[in-house]
């Protein structure tokens, strides 16, 4: 059986009046059903414009979008927009980061997962409100039956990101893209909409994407990741292989910068130098070479002249994109989760800049 | 929300108070302040080249010696009850409503009000829901179709809409549709229970004129509020639900995007009531506007007076109308 969603060679660009913004460059992937696949990645590095082009919400802006995005061996990037939108919301639906912007304020919420329901369904007005009704109850909303007819002002965050939730589930979607659903969230409510879309996924049996610059919030809900750099893949591989032994500097980084409970307190976390780059002027070769601290072991000038083909190293199904070879990434993971964190001379050093201090 | 619309209209009252109050101390006491007798005052109220006799009986009339809060009192009292003019010797009657009496024309003003009120109305009315569906629809074209010749033309005419008075607009109107090629010949108001027909066909003119002027602004309100909402985060919520454009654009967009022009219209609508003066000076319609322009001119100060009072009212009614109707539209705004 085909995979649900299959992505190759995706590539989404904006032309505009500073140069064309290669957004997603070449990005591949697959996930079955049922899985869950996190992208993780910095601001600007493609993962919400790749999530918007799956649901074709690019349509009738001025992207140019090539490639293929198949739903269940369907191509969605020749597909109509007709056809598009049938199955945008029916058969892969979407929650967004800021609940209170994303729900309309002058609607109430049960008219609103109404209207999800009734667009691809031919039901009557009781029919849509017993299934709001339904809905409501199934992602953890108290009385549903009376905060049916309540505003979305009228919630806290974490119960507008439940609504949110019940009107993606609403046509029982088959994919279901989160694109950053705890953001914008108290931390208490963070574990509670994660642990929801984790159990109405083993309920509805959907499969997920989890959109997030959080790595520990795929790292409790994801069958595999991709780390997303700069519109490409900078590593791809199952969940457990990406914690275990991460093979990427960039990856090494994401984790360095992250505060953890296994570490003394006294530990520093490690930013990643420098900034994510422009779109417009991608760095040629690796596009992480200006910010990576291993270019010089890679021999002659290849990180700044060649792009790094996604290859796997350390387990089947697990690649990255990095000129180092796998000998040299295996001694230099075991050094760094030996906590002999190289990064520290360098972020010693570079101490008289107090924001590169922040984590990224 | 019954509670808040009876709040809004205890409020409502108070305010129409504190105008009546207003209006009352620029009429009574802002000439007293600046040094006039009751009987330099009461001068003005008669007319041109007054006899002596008749500025006293005018005086007493008015009451014009006595305290001002009893001045004031008897102003309420005649706008709820009516009130005798007496000095003695005759008494001018003027019947509730009594939003003043003038002494020059011997007889009240509200009836005058009264029968000048439908032409403004009816041109009001008219021009407003002209305006309405033309700007609010030219504006929301415009804003999804940003940067096309549509959009750029009719912003070009709205900007031209918006700079043009309407007493030059209205002149080429009828140089061209009444005079030129008399499509609408003869451009005078005849009253709706008179004649349905004539009434509409004799209003086509002011109605363009009017709502000319101010479909060019809320085109160019809607095209900024559309532009604004269709950015929003809900707008691509709604699309992600497999949305149709057009529920997308007019049932989430265009909702959102009407609020502020809801309030505005209220409030445009309301000033025009008080006298559409240039659209009816320029089409010699004897409504309210006319009726202030020769009250003005005839310095007849109850006859102003009781306009003010008549515009004021208008205003303030839209206002609350327009905060109940924000509620309506608005549910954030219900507390």
């Amino acid at each position: 059986m085909a995979p649900l969603l299959e992505v190759s060679d995706l590539r989404i660009q904006f032309q505009t009046d500073d140069g064309l913004v290669r957004a997603v460059d070449g990005l591949s992937f697959t996930l079955e059903r049922g899985r869950t696949l996190g992208i993780v990645g910095e601001s600007g590095s493609g993962k919400s414009v790749t999530s918007m082009g799956i649901m074709g919400l690019h349509q009738g802006t001025k992207a140019r979008i090539t490639g293929y995005i198949r739903l269940d061996g369907e191509d969605l990037v020749s597909a109509s927009p007709a056809r598009v939108r049938e199955l945008r919301g029916s058969k892969m639906s979407m929650i967004f980061q800021d609940p209170l912007s994303s729900l309309h304020p002058y609607y109430t919420v049960g008219a609103q997962i109404m209207e999800a329901y009734r667009v691809h369904n031919k039901v009557s007005k009781q029919a849509a409100r017993n299934h709001a009704v339904d809905l409501l109850g199934r992602v953890g909303i108290p009385t549903p039956e009376s905060r049916l007819d309540d505003y979305p002002h009228q919630f806290s965050g974490g119960m507008r990101q439940r609504v949110m939730i019940a009107m993606a589930l609403s046509c029982d979607p088959e994919l279901l893209i989160a694109d950053e659903p705890t953001t914008a969230l108290d931390v208490t409510v963070q574990a509670q909409i994660l642990d929801l879309i984790s159990t109405l996924q083993s309920e509805f049996g959907s499969a997920v994407i989890i959109i997030t610059h959080d790595l520990g919030v795929v790292a409790e809900l994801s069958d595999d990741i991709l780390v997303m750099y700069a519109g490409r893949i900078a590593e791809y591989g199952a969940a457990a292989d990406i914690f275990g032994r991460p093979d990427h500097p960039y990856t090494w980084g994401l984790l360095a910068s992250m505060p953890r409970l296994d570490r003394a307190r006294e530990t520093r976390l490690v930013p990643i130098p420098g900034t994510p780059p422009s779109l417009i002027r991608v760095p040629p070769g690796c596009p992480f070479h200006p910010r990576c601290r291993y270019t010089e072991l890679v021999g002659g000038h290849r990180c700044q002249t060649d792009v790094p083909p996604l290859r796997e190293a350390v387990t089947p199904g697990h690649a990255a994109a990095c000129h180092l070879t796998a000998d040299q990434r295996a001694r230099q993971w075991a050094d760094l989760s030996a906590d002999k964190l190289p990064g520290e001379v360098q972020a010693d050093e570079a101490a008289g800049e107090p924001e590169a201090r922040e984590p990224v | 929300m019954i509670y808040f619309i009876i709040r809004r209209l205890i409020l409502t009252v108070f305010l129409l108070l504190l105008v009546s109050m207003i209006t009352f101390a620029i009429f009574f006491l802002v000439p007293r302040l600046a040094g006039q007798t009751a009987y330099q005052l009461a001068a003005q109220y008669v007319g041109r080249n007054p006899i002596p006799s008749e500025i006293k009986a005018v005086e007493i009339k008015l009451g014009l010696n006595a305290p001002l809060y009893l001045q004031y009192g008897r102003y309420i009292k005649g706008i709820v009850a009516g009130i005798h003019y007496n000095n003695g010797t005759d008494i001018s009657y003027c019947p509730f409503p009594c939003f003043g009496y003038s002494f020059r024309n011997q007889q009240p003003v509200w009836p005058q009000l009264i029968s000048d009120a439908p032409v403004t109305l009816s041109i009001a009315i008219g021009a407003s829901v002209l305006w309405l569906i033309g700007g609010v629809s030219i504006g929301v074209l415009s804003a999804l179709r940003r940067g096309s010749i549509f959009d750029r033309f009719s912003m070009g005419v709205a900007l031209a809409g918006v700079s043009l008075p309407v007493f030059f607009t209205g002149l080429i109107a009828l140089e061209l549709f009444s005079y030129k090629w008399p499509i609408f010949p003869n451009v005078h108001y005849v009253g709706i229970t008179t004649n349905p027909l004539l009434w509409a066909r004799n209003l086509v003119l002011p109605w363009i004129t009017l709502a000319f002027l101010y479909a060019a602004l809320y085109a160019r309100l809607t095209r900024a509020g559309m532009l604004e909402t269709m950015g929003e985060d809900y707008i691509r919520t709604a699309r992600a639900k497999g949305l149709p454009e057009r529920t997308v654009v007019l049932k989430h967009g265009l909702r959102a995007a009407l609020t502020p022009i809801v309030t505005i219209f209220g409030l445009d609508l309301g000033l025009l009531l008080g006298g559409a003066i240039l659209t009816e000076t320029t089409y010699s319609f004897p409504g309210l506007g006319q009726f202030t322009i020769l009250a003005i001119q005839n310095q007849d100060l109850p006859e102003i007076m009781g306009v003010v009072m008549i515009a004021s009212f208008f205003i303030v009614v839209a206002n609350m109308i327009v905060d109940i109707l924000y509620a309506v539209v608005d549910p954030r705004v219900r507390f």
